[in-house]
């Protein structure tokens, strides 16, 4: 199976400061995993530095067999990354339908398969951004990146600040996006059971380095190996 | 999963381009109050021509200020290009027929926003707001500076500007010609202006001014968008300043100079920034202000306007239409059923 992405030897961060070290990451077409860990290991560093967004000081990015070197963010995104940002980054005067039309490219995703995930926003098309509820936000934002038919979908703690009901809601969008097979996605999360659930594949990450890229049973049947890990368990 | 299944017409954006794209009913009150102006005072058509000249230089400030988010003080760089073009080719006897010197006027201070945009647009804030002030004030030295070709301080007086088509004698006593012309030259340029908004390229300025880097992430060019709009915004500037010269049949400094940047930055921020009717409405209530506050008070009008500035800018932040709109919704809500 083809590579979807590859990470050889990364380096790093924001300016002149490090966040991450020698990352060696390889993901297939179709491939999920979920990447957890504490509080500033440096997961969202490892999104933002495939999209671009840091300083990167060594080794490469590859994308379906291209070197990211130089190339800008929005050719990033062209190029097939998608990006569901921590904070939702919806925007708030325009409404739903202008938020999804806004990067919408022609491909295997369109309004009505993401309607079919998310139901709530075909009632709220002429609703602006700004009078979304949190989920709705999130879905939106999920939905918005959807649409510009990325081949690798990276999400930055998606279902951060939401209520139980919805996480559960937005957990099971996400093991069917998982399913749809035509989708590779790195699932950045703080909740460790949504992570574990969500890919077979889980990295874990500790002071910007990858500690632990495994099978995610392992580290559910082992809850004492994982709290060693991540510090944590749920 | 079967790829590009749907025809490009069906496209979401494409959908959503057609639905937005249609005109509201009271979209034709404009154009209506100002053919009625031309019948109506026909001793103020010298007025309603600057009222047209400073809309459309109005719009296009609000394309770069209001849709793409783009602070700036100069603007008249802009109009003065476009200004000092038509007057410089005119009085120099190189080319003065209306409609084709407004097109190089537009050229001219399209070339003049490209190469700043390049420059300019890779800053952002004060540093962008200073430097486009810095633009602007390059611009009038280099005008102040060239006597020989700009007529310098005291400017291009007198220009030739022979009758459009051929027909239409450009008479400064009695400018129905002008006014006309302005207002035909205003609703094409307004057209461009709204299609190009509701287009997906204007979605994009929309989204670049609420949030640059979502933009980056969803496949957006921003810096070159913002340099388009800047291009764009600028030809229609310059076709402002174009009009401007040839209405008056002369050319000076203050084309060019903060006065008038500052004027339209005003009258847009009074009708309301970001909606392509702000202005329309800002520059007819800046400038009858203007006029009635300067028939009544003569040496202090200015003190008028500018209490009624304060006042707008502390209670309607969204100038003129944004009191409107506030209106509409609160009795939207009233007359809604519970």
């Amino acid at each position: 199976m083809a590579n979807v992405l590859e990470l050889r030897h990364v380096s790093a961060g924001y300016g002149e400061t490090v966040v991450l070290e020698d990352i060696n990451l390889v993901l297939s077409r179709g491939e999920s995993i979920s990447v957890i860990g504490r509080n500033g290991v440096g997961k969202s560093t490892l999104l933002a530095t495939m999209m671009g967004h840091t300083t990167l000081h060594k080794g490469e990015v590859v994308l379906n067999g291209q070197s990211l070197d130089a190339v800008p963010v929005y050719r990033r995104a062209v190029m097939g990354l998608g990006f569901v940002p921590q904070e939702r980054e919806i925007f708030p005067s325009l409404t739903v339908r202008e938020n999804l039309m806004i990067g919408a490219r022609l491909g295997p995703w369109t309004e009505e398969r993401v309607f079919q995930l998310f139901p709530n926003l075909q009632e709220r098309l002429d609703n602006k951004g700004n009078q979304l509820s949190g989920g709705e936000q999130q879905m939106l934002s999920i939905s918005r990146a959807l649409l510009t038919n990325p081949s690798l979908l990276l999400m930055d703690e998606p279902t951060e600040g939401l209520a139980p009901v919805i996480v559960e809601a937005l957990t099971a969008v996400l093991l069917s996006l998982r399913d749809a097979g035509d989708l590779s996605i790195i699932l950045v999360e703080q909740n460790s059971r949504v992570a574990l659930e969500f890919s077979s594949r889980t990295i874990v990450m500790d002071k910007g380095r990858i500690v632990y890229d495994g099978e995610s049973v392992t580290l559910r049947d082992d809850q004492e190996r994982l709290a060693r890990l991540i510090g944590i368990t749920e | 999963m079967i790829v590009a299944a749907i025809k490009p017409t069906e496209h979401l954006a494409a959908l959503a381009f057609a639905g937005r794209h249609r005109p509201r009913v009271w979209e034709p009150a404009p154009w209506i109050f100002a053919i009625a102006f031309y019948f109506a005072f026909p001793n103020y058509l010298g007025f309603g021509t600057e009222l047209l000249v400073t809309i459309l230089f109005a719009l296009s400030l609000d394309l770069v200020l209001g849709y793409a988010g783009i602070i700036t003080l100069g603007h008249a760089a802009f109009f003065g290009a476009g200004a000092y073009t038509v007057g410089m080719l005119a009085y120099h006897g190189i080319w003065n027929e209306p409609i084709s010197s407004l097109m190089l006027a537009a050229i001219v201070a399209a070339l003049v926003g490209l190469g700043s945009g390049l420059v300019l647009l890779r800053t952002q804030g004060l540093t962008l707001l200073m430097l486009t002030l810095c633009t602007m004030a390059l611009l009038e030295e280099a005008a102040n500076l060239g006597h020989e070709y700009t007529g310098g301080f005291d400017g291009l007086a007198s220009l030739p500007i022979p009758p459009l088509l051929g027909l239409f004698e450009f008479n400064p006593l009695y400018p129905r010609t002008q006014y006309l012309y302005v207002l035909i030259v205003l609703f094409i340029a307004f057209l461009f202006v709204r299609t190009l908004i509701y287009s997906p390229f204007g979605q994009s300025l929309a989204g670049i001014r609420e949030n640059t880097l979502r933009m980056h992430a969803v496949g957006s060019p921003v810096r070159a968008r913002l340099i388009t709009c800047y291009t764009i915004s600028a030809a229609i500037a310059g076709i402002a300043g174009g009009l401007w010269a040839q209405a008056n049949a002369y050319v000076n400094l203050t084309t060019l100079s903060l006065d008038r940047a500052a004027m339209v930055l005003i009258a847009l921020i009074l009708g309301g920034y970001g909606r392509i009717y702000g202005g329309f409405v800002g520059a007819v209530a800046y400038m009858a202000l203007a006029h009635f506050l300067a028939k009544l008070y003569p040496t202090g009008w200015q003190l008028g306007l500018g209490l009624l500035l304060v006042v707008i800018a502390l209670f309607a932040r969204n100038g003129i239409l944004g009191i409107g709109e506030a209106l509409l919704r609160r009795i939207r809500a009233k007359h809604m059923p519970q």
